[in-house]
């Protein structure tokens, strides 16, 4: 079914998917503990993720050790890590997203509903297509939730949280339900408020340089990552339709080259041969795009937002430490009060240098991961565009010097 | 813009165009050349009275013509004037003429109120284009190369205006040949085909005209796609660009720059590609949709010249019946007049069923001379366009070897 040397085989996890290193961030390989989405199935409206975890710890009762999980849970270990105090001054790794097989579900149910007005050979291929993509997407959601797991296990403090070896280890459903619309509507609200508050906090000049320079490199690179992550999906889209087209194409060329009595009909078969195998290199051109520059893009808009994040919330420290000095000052001034305001004020300064210090080098690691993943990344498209590129030219060339020959 | 015009330069080259031999009859022989080409659109006027003007110039030794090179300038509606004349003389006696590009209210409304923008600019050339490809089938034609008003076209400075060029555009004809088809299949006598091969030959030019048809869709689709997508890889450099220049990384930046850079270049040669769809393959696929209208037009013809021999036939058959009745009954006059219809009669049925072998014969020829030229054509086409495909290739490869190492100097 497939074309020689052309695409991986269709089984989901080859040897390059494997491991921590899987798509866009260049990990340390820790053999103290590893993890890794060994498999996954899809069902009619989830994704089970079978966790795989090897581990020397003692945390853990046994060294390997597999548990199931949906996507809620992975939200679950997200959320509770975002709410929890003492990881304020981290980059709390963003949560994958929910698998969405929307579109391509919607697309083979067209597929189905328009059979009859269409070749059986027709339909094959389109469905072939169709089947291909659904297991892109299944991939990549793969991809994305073991990625977040590894950057957990890869972090210091997160590695030790004890929700995440729970997740890891208990055998049993977590029972976290996702969130019911009143708890929805909350998230938004709080957003909102958030949001408003992100703003003035953004607003309060920081003395440290170093802060200072983040907060505006990171607005801006936030908002230019996002803008060409849009540009990207728009060129892969295009590059895609441009794939389908030649794909009709060369069925018609097949048609004409049998229905042809003359000399031609060679040229049309042989065309349409050509087609088939160029049109299977350009779809994976553009899933390479999809993966290596899309992917990369979309990654790091969420990691830039968990920094703009950390950001904030120290930024907010700030103004309550601020607040808290004011407060402080002005007890001792009416010089009532003066021991609890001493008492809060010390709180937030602890709380205010925790984040800093631990933010920091955060904020660095995340800059060295960064340039790190990008420059896999660039590296691994460049090289792919080149063996595909070389591909089509090849097939087109020795296609140009049969027909040649033959007029 | 000046790609596309080396593209046309290059599918019809100036290469020797053979004469095919006549089955019949033997031509002279000689092989002889001919080029013509049609460039510099100019505005003429202003307003809605204003026209786009062409120079056709022909190059040519052939006796046919006072001069070795020469040039005039015509009108869109010169041309239509021009087919029209030859579709009256020659398609009811079977010969296949190349159809005259479509008209266009709308492309041409925008270049008369003076829109000096990229679309009339590309439609003005897709005419041009498709002008030059016209004549050129035209004086390809044996026949029609030397009809004297192919001839006054290329030649004459001044020509009489095409009047009333409305029902002379190539739909309009179209429309008069497809009446004339309907106006044959809804008659309740159904042609004796005594030759199998018309019947097969109709029946594979309908299937032709399907596939085709289908194929200039896709092609069409892909055109639109392609440019699409080179306005998105546009798109893309430019926010690739302004990543690189926020990224506070300096080898990051200079990578994510240079990434900008190659997939603007890459931009241009999608949209070098999208004319190459176009200008060789898509408007090819719609040439040949047109004239397998016109080879239709012509087997319908046939259908009509048939059908006008049986009628005469018919026709005959009475004046006998009426002759008869009348030698009863004594009218001597009558019976003359009968007679001498019966004569003229005889003379239409005979005239009749010489047109109908007449045009059998045409059509033979014709539809022969007409698959030699439909392989050429295609053949020629086809090799021109993998040959860009290869080019594009070949660019996207520098330009990716240039990058790689960029990518890999990140530190």
């Amino acid at each position: 079914m497939m074309q020689e040397g052309l695409d991986d085989g269709p089984d989901f996890l080859s040897e390059e998917d494997r491991g921590p290193r899987a798509v866009n961030v260049d990990l340390q390989t820790d053999a103290t503990l590893q993890v890794d989405i060994s498999d996954a199935l899809s069902e009619r409206d989830k994704v089970k993720f079978t966790v795989h975890t090897k581990s020397t710890l003692p945390n853990f009762k046994q060294n390997e050790f597999s548990v199931v999980r949906q996507h809620e849970e992975f939200i679950w270990l997200h959320d509770s890590f975002v709410e929890n105090e003492d990881y304020a001054g981290f980059i709390i790794p963003p949560a994958p997203p929910r698998p969405d097989f929307d579109a391509s579900r919607e697309k083979l149910q067209k597929l189905g509903e328009g059979e009859g007005s269409m070749t059986k050979e027709e339909f094959t291929k389109m469905k072939q297509e169709l089947e291909a993509e659904y297991l892109a997407i299944f991939k990549k959601t793969v991809a994305m939730h073991e990625v977040f797991l590894c950057r957990v296990a890869a972090h210091p403090v997160l590695r030790k949280d004890l929700n995440f070896h729970v997740f890891l280890e208990y055998n049993q459903d977590l029972s976290v339900r996702g969130k019911n619309k009143k708890e929805k509507l909350e998230d938004f609200f709080k957003n909102v408020v958030k949001s408003a508050d992100g703003v003035i906090v953004a607003g309060v000049k920081d003395v440290d340089d170093f802060f200072e320079h983040e907060k505006t490199f990171l607005l801006e690179y936030h908002n230019r990552v996002k803008d060409a992550s849009i540009k990207s999906d728009r060129m892969i889209r295009s590059h895609k339709s441009a794939a389908d087209d030649i794909n009709r194409i060369a069925s018609t060329l097949y048609t004409l080259g049998t229905q042809d009595s003359t000399d031609v009909c060679k040229f049309f078969l042989k065309v349409s041969e050509l087609f088939e195998k160029t049109r299977k290199i350009e779809a994976r051109v553009a899933a390479d795009e999809d993966l290596k520059l899309a992917d990369l893009l979309k990654y790091y808009l969420r990691e830039s937002q968990a920094a703009k994040d950390l950001l904030y919330r120290r930024g907010r420290a700030l103004v309550d430490y601020e607040n808290a000095n004011k407060a402080l000052d002005k007890a001792r001034a009416k010089n009532k009060d003066v021991l609890q305001a001493e008492t809060t004020q010390q709180v937030c300064c602890q709380k205010f240098e925790k984040i800093s210090e631990s933010a920091k080098q955060e904020l660095i690691d995340f800059k060295t991961r960064r340039v790190a993943a990008f420059r896999k990344n660039l590296v691994e498209l460049a090289e792919l565009e080149l063996k595909h590129a070389k591909g089509n030219l090849q097939l087109l060339q020795s296609c140009l010097a049969v027909l040649k020959g033959d007029t | 813009m000046s790609y596309c015009s080396s593209l046309h330069a290059s599918l019809f080259p100036d290469k020797q165009l053979h004469v095919l031999q006549d089955e019949d009859t033997e031509e002279n022989g000689d092989t002889f050349d001919m080029q013509i080409t049609v460039s510099d659109p100019e505005k003429v006027g202003d307003g809605m009275n204003a026209y786009m003007a062409y120079k056709v110039t022909t190059k040519t030794s052939l006796n046919l013509f006072s001069r070795n090179e020469f040039s005039v300038k015509r009108r869109f509606s010169d041309f239509l004037g021009l087919h029209s004349k030859l579709a009256s003389k020659y398609m009811h006696i079977g010969y296949i003429v190349p159809p005259a590009p479509e008209k266009s209210i709308v492309g041409m409304t925008k270049v008369k109120v003076g829109k000096e923008d990229l679309s009339s600019a590309e439609f003005v050339e897709k005419r041009r284009s498709a002008l030059q490809r016209y004549l050129t089938r035209t004086v390809t034609h044996p026949a029609l190369l030397k009809d004297p008003d192919v001839i006054q076209f290329l030649e004459n400075t001044e020509l009489p205006r095409a009047v009333s060029t409305q029902a002379l555009s190539g739909a309009g004809i179209l429309r008069m040949v497809n009446k004339a088809a309907e106006a044959v299949n809804k008659m309740t006598i159904k042609m004796n085909e005594s030759d199998a091969w018309f019947e097969e030959k109709q029946q594979q030019f309908e299937n032709l005209d399907i596939q085709l048809r289908k194929l200039h869709a896709s092609v069409e689709s892909l055109v639109c796609h392609r440019k699409e997508l080179s306005v998105n890889t546009a798109s893309f450099a430019k926010s690739a660009a302004m990543l690189g220049n926020s990224e506070d990384h300096t080898a990051l930046s200079r990578a994510l720059s240079q990434l900008a850079e190659v997939e603007e270049k890459i931009d241009q040669l999608h949209q070098e590609q999208a004319y190459a769809d176009f200008y060789l393959f898509s408007e090819l696929l719609g040439d040949y949709v047109r004239l397998i209208a016109a080879v239709k037009g012509v087997f319908d013809q046939r259908m009509k010249t048939w059908s006008k021999w049986q009628d005469a036939q018919l026709l005959l058959q009475r004046k006998r019946e009426a002759e008869t009745k009348l030698q009863y009954a004594n009218k001597p006059d009558k019976l003359q007049q009968a007679k001498d219809e019966i004569k003229e009669w005889e003379t239409k049925v005979q005239q009749g069923e010489r047109d109908f072998e007449q045009i059998s014969k045409n059509i033979r020829q014709e539809v022969g001379r007409f698959e030699k030229q439909r392989v050429k054509d295609f053949k020629v086409v086809i090799i021109k366009y993998l040959e860009s495909l290869v080019h594009t290739q070949q660019q996207l490869i520098k330009y990716w070897e240039a990058f790689l190492p960029e990518a890999k100097a990140i530190a």
